[in-house]
C-alpha cells in the first residue's frame, strides 16, 4: 500500500506516546481489580492527575514535579473512594461514578487560573549514542521519560502478580477476600494500597495528557479516556501484556488513522474513525476467545464488599 | 472421545464456579453501562442570580465553559446578557450535555425550571430542540447553526466562511510546504463551507497550495485535537486550520513550530506564534437582543445568519508574524467581505467532480449555502456520509 507522506518513525514515536495515557491508568486500574476492587473512577482520577500535574510543572518549573504531584494527588483521590468503599462500605460502582463526576468537577475549580498557561517542555529522553542510530535511534532511544516508565510499569506488574508473595497474597484478596481474611492477610490493607497504587498510575497518565501530549491545560481534556483503560482491563482479561497489547492497539490505530486521512489515503474516513474501537476489541476478544480461562482470570470478589465481622 | 471428555469437564468447571462465570460476564456489562451512564450524565453545572420576576434564560452547552473557544464564547454571551440586564435576568446553563438524547432531558430540566428562552447551541441540537419545543409551547427555543423552525424556535448562525476566507489567505501566503491541514469535526454543512471557503482562498493566494483534511468526529476532545494536529504536521503540513473546540491544536503547532489560527474564541495566549490570526464568535449583541425580545414580548421566530458586516464574526489581531502585505491583503479582504462588495463564494468555481457551480461573477445563494454538501474543485479525498 502506497503510504504517501508518512514517515514511518515519525508514526511509531507518536503512536507510542499516544498510547501511554492509557496504558499507564489501565495498568493501575489492572491492579485494584485484581485485588477485587472495581474503581469505575479513572477518569475522574486521570483529570485530577491532569490538572495537579499541571499547576505543580507551571508553579515550580520542572515537569518531574509536576509527575510526582500527579501521581500523588490522584492517589489522595483514590484513597477517598477507598475509604469510602473499604471502611464504610459503600457502593463500589457508584462510589466510582461519584469519584468521576467528582474529579471532573473538582479539576477545573483547580484549574480555573491556568487556562491558556504554557506548562514547561518536557523534554525527550535523550540516551547518548543509542538515540543516534538510524531508524532504531528515533524510535527506540528517543522517547519521553513516561513511555520507558510505562513499560517497565508493564513489566513491572506482571511480575508483581506473578512471582511475589506479596502479589499473591493481593491476588488471593481478590479472588476470596474470606479466605485470605482467615489466614491473617489484611484485606483491607491490600485493597487500600492496590487503590493508592491505582490512582497513582491514573493520575500519571492524566499528567501525561496535560504536560506531553496536548501540552496545556483545559477542562474535561481527558475526553472518556479512562473509560477506555477501563474497558481495555476487561477486554484484555486482567492480563498485564494483553492490557498492554490492548492500550497500543487502540492508541496505535488512533493515530495511524488520523496519519492516514493526513496523507490522503483512499479508506472511507467512517472506517478509520471506527476502527480504534473495532480493532482494539476485535483483537482482545479474539486473543481471550477460550472463554473458561479468560473467566477464571477475573478476581472472584471484584466489587464484592468485604467486612471482617462478615 | 478427547473433545468429549474436556467438553465435560469445561462444563464441570463452570458449574463448580459460578461466581467466575457471572462475574466475568457482568464485568464487561457494568463497565459498559457505568460509562454509558456517566457519559450521559455529563458534568451539571448550574449558576445564576436571582431577583423579582426576572426573565430566566438557559444555555445547553456542548463542552465545557473553558475550553478555550466555541462554548467560551456562548459563555461570554450569557455573561453579557447578565451584565446588560442586571438582576432583571437569571440565567442557567448546562455544560458538556452530549448531543442527541440526552440533550432533549437538559433542555427540558430546564424548562421545567422555568426557563422563558433556552439556547441550545450546537449543530446536534437540532432535533432535540424541536422535539422539546414541541412539549413547551410557551418557551422561546433558540437553536444555534441549525435549520430547522418553529413557532417556537428560532435558528441563529454566524457566517463563520467570511472568516475562512481571511484565514485561507493568510495560509496560502504563509505555507513554505504548500500544504496546509484542516482539523474538520463532522461533515455538515457549516464545516464543509468553512473547508471550501478556507481552500478557494488559498489557492487563490498561492496557485501550488494543496489542503489535508482531517475528520475526527468531535467537537472538543483535546489530546485527539492534539494528536491530528501532529499527524499534520508529521506529513508536511506547516499550516493548522482548526475547526474543532479547543486549544490544543494551538500547543501541538507551537511545539512543531508552525502557524495556526484560533477557532471560535481568539486564543490570544498563543499569540504571536503559531496563533496568526482568529475568528471569533460574538454572540453577546445577538443573546442580549432575543433576551429583550421576550422582556417586551415581541419575540417570534426567525433565522439570523450575520458575519462580518454585522460583527457576529471577528478577525482576531493579525500578528507581527504575517508580512505587512499580507496582512494589509487580509485586512482589505474582511473589509471587502464586512462591507458586502465581495461575496466569500463568486464565481467561477467548480464543484470537486469539476461541474460548474457558480459562473464568473455569479455568488452563492444562502440555500445552496446552508445544505452545502460537495467539496469545490481542487480539493482531495471525499466528504464522508
Amino acid at each position: 500500500m502506497e503510504l504517501g507522506s508518512i514517515n514511518p518513525v515519525l508514526l511509531i514515536s507518536a503512536l507510542l506516546l499516544a498510547s501511554t495515557p492509557i496504558l499507564l491508568a489501565a495498568m493501575g486500574e489492572l491492579v485494584v481489580e485484581k485485588s477485587g476492587v472495581l474503581n469505575l473512577g479513572v477518569e475522574g482520577m486521570m483529570i485530577v492527575g491532569a490538572v495537579a500535574g499541571f499547576i505543580a510543572a507551571v508553579e515550580s518549573g520542572s515537569p518531574a514535579l509536576g509527575f510526582l504531584a500527579a501521581a500523588a494527588a490522584a492517589a489522595v483521590l483514590a484513597l477517598l473512594f477507598g475509604v469510602l468503599t473499604q471502611v464504610l462500605l459503600s457502593n463500589q460502582v457508584a462510589t466510582g461514578l461519584g469519584l468521576t463526576l467528582f474529579g471532573l468537577g473538582i479539576s477545573s475549580l483547580m484549574g480555573q487560573g491556568y487556562v491558556g498557561v504554557r506548562p514547561p517542555a518536557s523534554p525527550r529522553l535523550e540516551l547518548p549514542v543509542l538515540s543516534e542510530l538510524p531508524i532504531l535511534g528515533p524510535v527506540l532511544f528517543n522517547q519521553h521519560a513516561l513511555v520507558y516508565l510505562s513499560l517497565a510499569l508493564v513489566v513491572g506488574v506482571w511480575w508483581y502478580l506473578r512471582s511475589t508473595r506479596s502479589g499473591l497474597i493481593l491476588r488471593a484478596v481478590g479472588e476470596s477476600h474470606e479466605a485470605a481474611h482467615a489466614l491473617g492477610y489484611s484485606v483491607l490493607g491490600t485493597r487500600l494500597a492496590a487503590i493508592a497504587f491505582g490512582g497513582a498510575l491514573a493520575g500519571l497518565g492524566g499528567a501525561c495528557l496535560s504536560l506531553v501530549i496536548v501540552p496545556q491545560w483545559t477542562e474535561g481534556m481527558t475526553a472518556g479516556r479512562g473509560w477506555i483503560a477501563l474497558a481495555i482491563v476487561v477486554f484484555g482479561s486482567w492480563r498485564a501484556w494483553r492490557v498492554l497489547l490492548g492500550a497500543y492497539l487502540f492508541g496505535g490505530v488512533s493515530v495511524l488513522q488520523l496519519n492516514l486521512q493526513a496523507a490522503g489515503i483512499a479508506i472511507p474516513v467512517e472506517l478509520l474513525s471506527m476502527s480504534p474501537y473495532l480493532i482494539t476489541i476485535l483483537v482482545l476478544v479474539i486473543i481471550s476467545s477460550d472463554k473458561r480461562r479468560a473467566q477464571a482470570n477475573a478476581p472472584n470478589s471484584l466489587g464484592r464488599t468485604f467486612h471482617a465481622s462478615g | 472421545m478427547r473433545l468429549t471428555r474436556s467438553g465435560e469437564r469445561s462444563m464441570l468447571r463452570v458449574e463448580e464456579r459460578p461466581y467466575t462465570r457471572k462475574l466475568g460476564e457482568n464485568m464487561t456489562k457494568i463497565v459498559l453501562l457505568a460509562a454509558a451512564a456517566a457519559m450521559s450524565l455529563g458534568l451539571p453545572a448550574f449558576g445564576g442570580s436571582h431577583g423579582d420576576g426576572p426573565v430566566k434564560a438557559g444555555f445547553v452547552y456542548v463542552g465545557p465553559i473553558g475550553d478555550g473557544g466555541w462554548t467560551y464564547e456562548h459563555h461570554q454571551g450569557l455573561l453579557a446578557v447578565e451584565e446588560h440586564f442586571g438582576d432583571k435576568v437569571e440565567t442557567v446553563y448546562q455544560e458538556s450535555v452530549p448531543e442527541g438524547a440526552d440533550a432533549e432531558r437538559a433542555m427540558t430540566q430546564m424548562a421545567l425550571q422555568g426557563a422563558d428562552i433556552i439556547f441550545t447551541t450546537s449543530f446536534g441540537y437540532m432535533d432535540p430542540t424541536i422535539n422539546v419545543a414541541a412539549n413547551f409551547p410557551d418557551v422561546k427555543f433558540e437553536h444555534a447553526t441549525g435549520y430547522k423552525r418553529a413557532d417556537n424556535v428560532s435558528t441563529y448562525s454566524a457566517r463563520f466562511y467570511e472568516g475562512r476566507a481571511v484565514q485561507g489567505h493568510i495560509a496560502g501566503k504563509m505555507t513554505k510546504t504548500n500544504k496546509i491541514g484542516y482539523i474538520a469535526s463532522y461533515p455538515i454543512p457549516e464545516v464543509i463551507r468553512g473547508i471550501n471557503s478556507a481552500y478557494i482562498h488559498a489557492k487563490k493566494a498561492n496557485p501550488d497550495v494543496e489542503m489535508s483534511v482531517i475528520w475526527v468526529y468531535t467537537w472538543f476532545d483535546p489530546p485527539k485535537e492534539a494528536d491530528a494536529a501532529k499527524a499534520l504536521i508529521d506529513n508536511g503540513v506547516d499550516v493548522v486550520l482548526q475547526h474543532t473546540d479547543s486549544t490544543a491544536p494551538q500547543a501541538a503547532a507551537a511545539e512543531a513550530g508552525v502557524i495556526s489560527f484560533g477557532q471560535a474564541s481568539d486564543m490570544s495566549e498563543y499569540a504571536p506564534l503559531p496563533r496568526v490570526s482568529s475568528i471569533i464568535d460574538n454572540w453577546a449583541p445577538y443573546y442580549i437582543a432575543r433576551v429583550q425580545a421576550v422582556m417586551d414580548g415581541t419575540w417570534e421566530s426567525v433565522d439570523t445568519w450575520d458575519g462580518i458586516g454585522p460583527g457576529m464574526v471577528e478577525i482576531g489581531e493579525i500578528t507581527d508574524a504575517v508580512p505587512a502585505d499580507v496582512k494589509a491583503e487580509a485586512e482589505a479582504l474582511r473589509d471587502a467581505i464586512g462591507s458586502g462588495e465581495y461575496h466569500a463564494f463568486t464565481g467561477p468555481l467548480n464543484k470537486q467532480d469539476g461541474s460548474p457551480w457558480l459562473a464568473e461573477g455569479e455568488t452563492a445563494d444562502d440555500g445552496t449555502l446552508v445544505g452545502m454538501n460537495f467539496y469545490v474543485e481542487g480539493i482531495t479525498g471525499e466528504i464522508p456520509n
